[in-house]
């Protein structure tokens, strides 16, 4: 029996020819990854070594990242204490891949690692951050895990006690509509499979609409894999994968793809035609709650948020400032944008894109995780609504249980941006 | 098998943005996570606070409990105030690192309860004493049972760290 992707990543990180689903192994770890939460991590890798006579020492540093974006620069002194507490361990240990509150390298960690080349097809990633699951997006194994098991992988260079998932297929065919994106299809999809709908599975994508995606797009699909349930989401590496790579991540040595073969077992397939796909939107308070834009519209929105690692690149800026521009963003609204990263922040400087949303009202703010789970900034009143290209709709996930969350599009958000209500951005609302 | 009284009942998908609030994230330590349990469910979480749910009390609730962020302190918080948690079904990252610190989870397809009720959580099923319905117990995976077994993933870790030979 053949194997899918991630049985073929695991096999060759736990050294067996081969494993079933269900097996448990111990796959070596290529990169590590944490943010904030590390100075959790850095007190439970201490109470590990407690009383073994050991040095604490990470088995290899080089495989270790950390990215701070949950909440910079810090909102109080406890974080700020945190970070500070983080950077000596990361000055201690000679941990290289730590990316500070920093215009020039800093951003969110699911953005940082992709496009500095830390993320190899075939590679296991595992992150303190259930988005993790991004990473497959360039072919690799990518899962999330808590800080305690964070520090177990930081004592041994492995995870232990993982049970290799069943994989699901889905088969993504067709040419996504004007002012239809990736966004929409992981919407489209979490609403189908349902909140844990691919629970202990992983989502593997093929299909002519993925290979002609490019990488910040399966970057989107990766990272709301887990909104369905899924340990991860994958894309098999392919042509965009290398081009990626080279072009956009500065890695130059060879890149091996990891790919299933051709009698891999599925679980099961789901099949996905785009061509007729329209804008969805997530309504409170689940991300399985999915509707076409359609159903919602009209509906008045107080805060518009635009980025995340979700949808924070450099296309998803460009499509809401091509829309925004020349116009203006309602009074009844107000409008935040969030970069994922200080590159993709200067790359839309240079675009021209953050001088178009400046003057159409928009805040552009520095780039990290904003107020995407509502510990830092852009929080909501009482009763109030936002709409929101990030990843969850939870209760009180914006900071304030008494408010709601939309979840959209990038075309979405800016289009709604401009009439103060749940907008359709195709023209003549897609009739 | 002892009896336990239903301290809260919740439906499915609870999130751990439920069970431990964003905006109390850069909060880590146990000892000072559990003030922050429920804190978005304002009266139980005064409750808790007020000591007036007794250690192992039970949250009952549907599938996917504890989905959403990896963050740890939605266990911390729970443990600290010793509850069970029997629900439907749970969320990956939430189960893993329950296991890894020793909150007890019990997966119960199927089960209801009312608050009040008094539940006997045995160890292949769940009696709910005041209805007298009984709920089979889903076992959990053996790698995952040895983990508790040695007292969670710190001491598991530390064992492998002076015997390499059982790891890699």
């Amino acid at each position: 029996m053949g194997m899918t992707v991630v049985q073929r990543i695991l096999a060759r990180a736990s050294g067996r020819s081969e494993v079933a689903v269900g097996d448990v192994v111990e796959p070596a770890v290529d990169l590590a990854m944490s943010h904030e939460n590390a100075a959790l991590v850095v007190n439970q890798f201490r109470e590990i070594f407690r009383d073994t006579g050991l040095e604490p020492r990470p088995w290899d540093p080089s495989r270790i990242a950390i990215v701070f974006d949950h909440r910079v620069p810090a909102e109080s002194p406890k974080t700020a204490t945190n970070q500070k507490r983080v950077r000596e361990f990361v000055a201690a240990q000679g941990i290289t891949r730590f990316h500070d509150i920093r215009g020039d390298r800093g951003g969110i960690c699911h953005q940082i690692l992709p496009e500095n080349g830390y993320v190899r097809p075939g590679a296991v990633v595992v992150g303190t951050d259930s988005h993790t699951t991004s990473h497959g997006a360039l072919g690799a194994f990518a899962f999330g895990i808590g800080a305690t098991e964070m520090a177990s992988v930081w004592a041994l260079g492995y995870a232990v006690n993982v049970e290799v998932p069943a994989t699901i297929r889905v088969n993504v065919s067709g040419t996504m509509p004007p002012m239809v994106g990736p966004k929409d299809l992981i919407l489209h999809l979490v609403g189908v499979l349902g909140a844990a709908g691919a629970s202990f599975r992983v989502l593997e994508f093929h299909g002519d609409a993925i290979g002609a995606m490019p990488t910040s797009g399966r970057l989107t699909l990766c990272n709301m894999a887990v909104e369905a349930g899924a340990t991860s989401g994958i894309v098999p590496a392919d042509a965009e994968t290398l081009r990626y790579l080279k072009e956009e991540a500065g890695v130059l040595e060879a890149v091996h793809p990891v790919v299933a073969d051709a009698d891999a077992a599925y679980e099961r397939t789901v099949e996905v035609d785009v061509s007729a796909l329209a804008p969805q939107v997530a309504c409170p308070h689940t991300v399985d709650n999915v509707h076409p834009v359609g159903d919602v519209a009209g509906r008045h929105v107080d805060q518009i948020v635009i980025g995340s690692c979700t949808n924070g690149r450099l296309d998803d800026l460009a499509v809401a400032a091509r829309i925004l521009r020349g116009r203006k963003v309602s009074p009844a609204t107000r409008m935040l944008v969030f970069p994922a990263s200080g590159r993709i922040y200067q790359q839309a400087l240079a675009a021209g894109y953050v001088a178009d949303l400046m003057e159409a009202g928009a805040v552009v703010m520095n780039a990290g995780c904003g107020p995407c789970l509502g510990v830092h900034e852009g929080a909501l009143g009482d009763g109030e609504v936002a709409l929101s290209t990030t990843n969850r709709n939870f209760k009180g996930r914006m900071g304030n249980p008494a408010s709601e969350v939309y979840l959209c599009s990038p075309a979405v958000a800016a289009a709604s941006a401009v009439t103060g209500v749940i907008t359709d951005p195709r023209p003549e609302g897609g009739r | 098998m002892s009896a336990a009284l239903v301290a809260l009942v919740l439906g499915d998908d609870v999130s751990t943005d439920v069970i431990y609030p964003g905006r109390y994230m850069a909060t880590v330590l146990p000892t000072e996570t559990p003030q922050y349990a429920f804190a978005d469910l304002g009266p139980f979480n005064a409750r808790l606070k007020a000591g007036a749910v007794p250690a192992g009390g039970v949250v009952v609730a549907g599938k996917n409990f504890g989905c959403g962020s990896s963050r740890e302190q939605a266990v911390s918080t729970l443990k600290g105030h010793e509850l069970v948690i029997v629900a439907h079904s749970f969320g990956r990252i939430f189960l893993q690192n329950a296991s890894n610190l020793g909150l007890r989870l019990v997966e119960a397809p199927g089960v209801s309860a009312n608050e009040g009720d008094e539940l006997a959580v045995g160890a292949t099923e769940v009696v709910n004493l005041t209805s007298g319905r009984r709920f089979a117990i889903r076992p959990l995976p053996a790698a995952r049972q040895a983990i508790i077994d040695a007292g969670g993933l710190i001491p598991y870790t530390r064992r492998r760290l002076l015997t390499p030979a059982v790891g890699g």
